[in-house]
């Protein structure tokens, strides 16, 4: 994006949003003797409100996808548009701005900060942006909401469940309406009714907000809620 | 400081444990300041005190130059009639024990810097109590520090050794001293019979010295030619400080106390914040991967540094304050402003540099790391 978007919308923007793509993604890590594909000219295309599953066994390239399409990392080759703009052609400056604007991450293990409450986890990808005001402020109180931690606004992480922390994590990678969600492991530290009950949360909120949803897990059994499923082997996606 | 504040309150007890290694270094700071000034004040405050801009002393005595100097009269007439010099006056410096002989302290050693000028030169003091000196009278004008050891106007005290015996007329009640020791000023010819040990009549040869000439120069005098004439140096009021015997050593060594405080507090400072950055590697990795500038996260964790060293000097300061008041009159203690600004200042500064040096890993974390150990 050249401008970017003042519309924090909870629907796909107007300036041809057209939520995640890449394009022949390849991604070597390592050199010489020691180079190890990790991603093999990979193609995914994820409309607003579609919410993708990309499973694989551990070391099949699944986080490398997510840190291209998050813009972590650089590809070695191929492009990455998020929300209309081309990822991979930006500084890393800017590609540090369209994190916090339009990409929001749900970490393995959701990834808090030790010292802040639920709401103040969701309040601060709002500060980092500079645009923390009372319309936010309204915006974690109804995030917080919807994934059901009401009760547990001002407690800090070393309070929650492991379901708990993983619907914060969720709610606070929503607070910046992103166009595209993009989730490591959801169910990595949760049983299997939790497992279920938070991945059909991620679906609903990837309908609700518009978001293209790219979920990778190695999970096959949470795979039900997802519009598509690919299967990543060797770096390729099927 | 949306997260450094937290931060601090989370990790509370570690923060106040840094905070206190820093309040303590501040307390010591302070302390460390008032013995400096006021070993400074005991050392060279008679010297401060005199409205002089320069000494002039035998260009061969290059130390301790109060006990080896000798100047003539010649010297000080030649200074007088110079280019550039507003006054040039004779000034005689010599240290003496005395012995009260008449007063409620008879009997009592009292030692004495005493200080030699004519009582109409503009170096002579203006007493508080009593009169002033008087050319020949044998009159000294004693101060504060003597008095401390009972020493009244209109008692007498006879020098050790030479004899000689001394009125004091005057009593000037500021503390005024020279090398750790009180200062008594006398007139020019009183002063000779002290410095020479002789009573009764001076030869002709002791009455024409004296130990320097004080100056008031202009701004920017060149006295070269006026020094080499006479064989003297001027040296300016600052340098002659280092004159008084041990100021130098003394002076240098708190210095060097203070200089490594300064450094450990530094260091010290610079350890914990490695240890806390170190620490906060994954959420400084979650930080960045959310898309927080590295500026962002940089001036969140400097704010809280300083935030961190403000209050601990400012507590630290205050306690020492407390503390210095409580010895001053018991050891050559003084507290100035300046000093313990200056001494909070550096605390503040030098600890920031050291932490600065600390938190500056944080731009090499790779936000990547945030995605977690699967890849």
């Amino acid at each position: 994006m050249t401008t970017p978007s003042t519309d924090h919308r909870a629907t796909p923007d107007a300036t041809g949003s057209d939520g995640l793509r890449l394009h022949e993604v390849s991604l070597t890590l390592g050199d010489g003797d020691t180079a190890v594909i990790a991603l093999d000219h990979v193609g995914l295309t994820v409309a607003p409100g579609e919410f993708v599953a990309v499973v694989g066994p551990s070391g099949s390239g699944k986080s490398s996808l997510l840190a291209v399409a998050g813009g972590l990392q650089r590809p070695t080759s191929g492009t990455v548009r998020v929300a209309g703009a081309e990822l991979t052609a930006l500084s890393d400056k800017e590609r540090t701005a369209a994190r916090r604007r339009h990409i929001g991450f749900v970490f393995q293990q959701s990834n808090l900060l030790a010292s802040l409450t639920v709401r103040e986890q969701l309040l601060l990808p709002l500060h980092i942006d500079g645009r923390l005001d009372a319309a936010a402020r309204t915006r974690a109180d109804a995030l917080i909401e919807a994934v059901g931690l009401a009760h547990r606004a001002g407690s800090r992480p070393h309070q929650l469940s492991g379901g708990e922390r993983q619907r914060a994590g969720l709610a606070r990678a929503l607070m910046t309406s992103p166009a595209v969600l993009l989730v490591d492991e959801p169910t990595s530290a949760l049983d299997r009714e939790r497992s279920a009950e938070a991945v059909r949360l991620i679906a609903e909120q990837t309908r609700r907000h518009g978001t293209a949803t790219v979920m990778v897990t190695h999970d096959t059994a949470i795979m039900d809620a997802a519009d598509r499923v690919h299967e990543m082997v060797d770096g390729r996606l099927s | 400081m949306f997260l450094a504040l937290r931060d601090l309150r989370f990790a509370r007890g570690r923060f106040a444990l840094m905070g206190a290694v820093v309040a303590l270094i501040a307390v010591l700071g302070v302390l460390l300041s008032g013995l400096a000034s006021g070993l400074a004040d005991a050392g060279i405050s008679g010297l401060r005190a005199l409205p002089v801009t320069h000494m002039a002393f035998d260009e061969k005595a290059t130390s301790e130059q109060f006990s080896r100097s000798a100047v003539e009269q010649e010297d000080w007439e030649a200074w007088s009639g110079a280019p550039g010099v507003e006054r040039a006056e004779p000034f005689g410096n010599t240290l003496v024990n005395a012995q009260v002989t008449q007063g409620r302290e008879k009997g009592e050693q009292v030692n004495l810097a005493v200080f030699g000028m004519a009582s109409d030169s503009s170096l002579a003091p203006s007493p508080d109590d009593g009169k002033g000196l008087e050319d020949g009278g044998g009159g000294i004008v004693i101060t504060q520090e003597i008095a401390d050891l009972g020493v009244r106007v209109g008692d007498e005290l006879t020098a050790d050794k030479s004899e000689v015996r001394l009125k004091v007329v005057g009593l000037v009640d500021d503390t005024v001293s020279y090398g750790h020791i009180g200062v008594a000023y006398a007139d020019l010819d009183t002063w000779r019979h002290l410095h020479y040990g002789l009573p009764g009549e001076l030869p002709e040869a002791a009455l024409r010295q004296a130990t320097a000439v004080a100056l008031t120069l202009e701004d920017g005098a060149d006295v070269t030619a006026v020094e080499k004439a006479t064989g003297t140096r001027a040296d300016d009021k600052e340098t002659t400080y280092g004159a008084s015997p041990g100021y130098t050593a003394e002076s240098s060594t708190m210095a060097l106390i203070k200089g490594f405080l300064y450094a450990i507090s530094a260091l010290v400072v610079g350890a914990f914040f490695t240890v806390w950055t170190v620490q906060r590697k994954p959420e400084i990795a979650l930080l960045k991967a959310l898309g927080a500038p590295t500026r962002y996260i940089l001036r969140d964790a400097l704010a809280q540094v300083v935030a961190v060293l403000v209050v601990a000097t400012a507590a630290g300061t205050a306690v020492g304050l407390a503390l210095g008041s409580a010895m001053i009159g018991k050891a050559p203690f003084s507290l100035s402003a300046p000093a313990i600004a200056t001494s909070a200042g550096l605390l503040i500064g030098l600890g920031t540099v050291g932490a600065a040096v600390a938190v500056r890993r944080i731009t090499a974390v790779d936000p990547l790391t945030a995605l977690g150990a699967t890849r």
